[in-house]
């Protein structure tokens, strides 16, 4: 390539005026190394410009596939099993009635229980108490022993 | 479209994906990341890909506003962006030197154009394209391009001479 047809292709490149043939064109002379000292910036250009065109995207491309939505609709069914579950549970408990409501056996009953739990925790205090003595015994001990 | 179809209209730019936003953000890693994120956008509206004439220039249109939009909430939260992070860490130097010379500075010149410019230069002396497809991803008007890239190309060349002239930048 002649040199003058070169510079012409400089000046039309500066001006932004040159198509990309004639870039390819110029590129090919700047890049083959026979190059006029006066033209040498232009040499460090196409090189960087060279050098820029291979740098690639090195990272993996992966992409997940909609495996995800189907779980999602999964744990939905799952929630609401779990509601209506729950639901029929609750429902079929004896409804709780007050002692107003209650008949002579159940009333009987009722207060049978609550005297065997009175008992139960009157016991219960006993025995605490004698855990009161113990703890104070300890206490005591543990002063005489320092 | 499966995975493979995805892959198969993507592969082809994706490193022009990677190196526009590289070009913009500077640092590698936030290349890395915003060209991910823009894969799994394109990978998300991917049913619509095919509507579009060219799923590349729409990649490429879609990586310079994200691009920007990320320039901007940086400047937002005070972070400055350094060329620093450009050198290569296992070259030795030597070849540092070398290098620095003949591509690190014209790497610079081009970080220290206007936005505008860095990109129109992009497009054109690195990926190529054609005028009119510029304006299209620019929304620019066709001699504002010209003029743009013109100004580029000349301050590049001008401060290489300078710099070879008295050895500063």
């Amino acid at each position: 390539m002649e040199l003058a047809k070169i510079e012409k292709l400089v000046v039309k490149y500066e001006n932004a005026e040159t198509t990309l043939e004639e870039e390819a064109i110029l590129s090919a002379y700047f890049l083959s190394g026979n190059v006029a000292t006066h033209l040498e910036e232009y040499q460090r250009m196409f090189q960087y410009f060279q050098e820029s065109k291979d740098e690639t995207y090195g990272k993996s491309m992966v992409f997940k596939t909609q495996k995800r939505k189907k779980y999602g609709w999964l744990s939905m069914v799952a929630s609401i099993v779990l509601l209506f579950g729950v639901y029929i549970g609750f429902s079929k408990q004896d409804p709780i009635i007050s002692t107003s409501e209650m008949g002579v056996v159940e009333k009987f009953q009722f207060e049978q229980t609550k005297e065997a739990l009175i008992l139960l925790s009157r016991y219960l205090n006993k025995g605490n108490q004698a855990f009161d003595q113990l703890y104070a015994y300890e206490t005591l001990l543990v002063g005489l022993v320092k | 479209m499966n995975q493979s179809d995805f892959l198969e209209v993507v592969l082809p730019f994706k490193d022009k994906v990677f190196r526009l936003a590289k070009r913009l953000l500077v640092s590698k890693e936030e290349a890395e990341d915003a060209t991910q994120e823009l894969l799994f956008k394109l990978w998300r509206n991917k049913e619509r890909l095919t509507e579009y004439r060219s799923a590349e220039a729409f990649a490429m249109t879609m990586t310079k506003n994200y691009c920007y939009d990320r320039l901007k909430s940086k400047q937002a939260s005070n972070l400055t962006l350094v060329h620093s992070n450009y050198q290569e860490k296992d070259t030795s130097l030597d070849k540092k030197v070398e290098y620095k010379d003949t591509v690190n500075l014209v790497h610079q010149l081009i970080e220290k154009l206007p936005q505008q410019q860095k990109l129109i230069i992009q497009l054109r002396d690195i990926e190529e394209y054609e005028f009119d497809e510029i304006c299209k991803l620019m929304d620019m008007k066709p001699n504002a391009v010209r003029v743009a890239l013109s100004r580029a190309r000349k301050t590049i060349r001008q401060k290489l001479i300078k710099q070879h002239k008295y050895g500063v930048g």
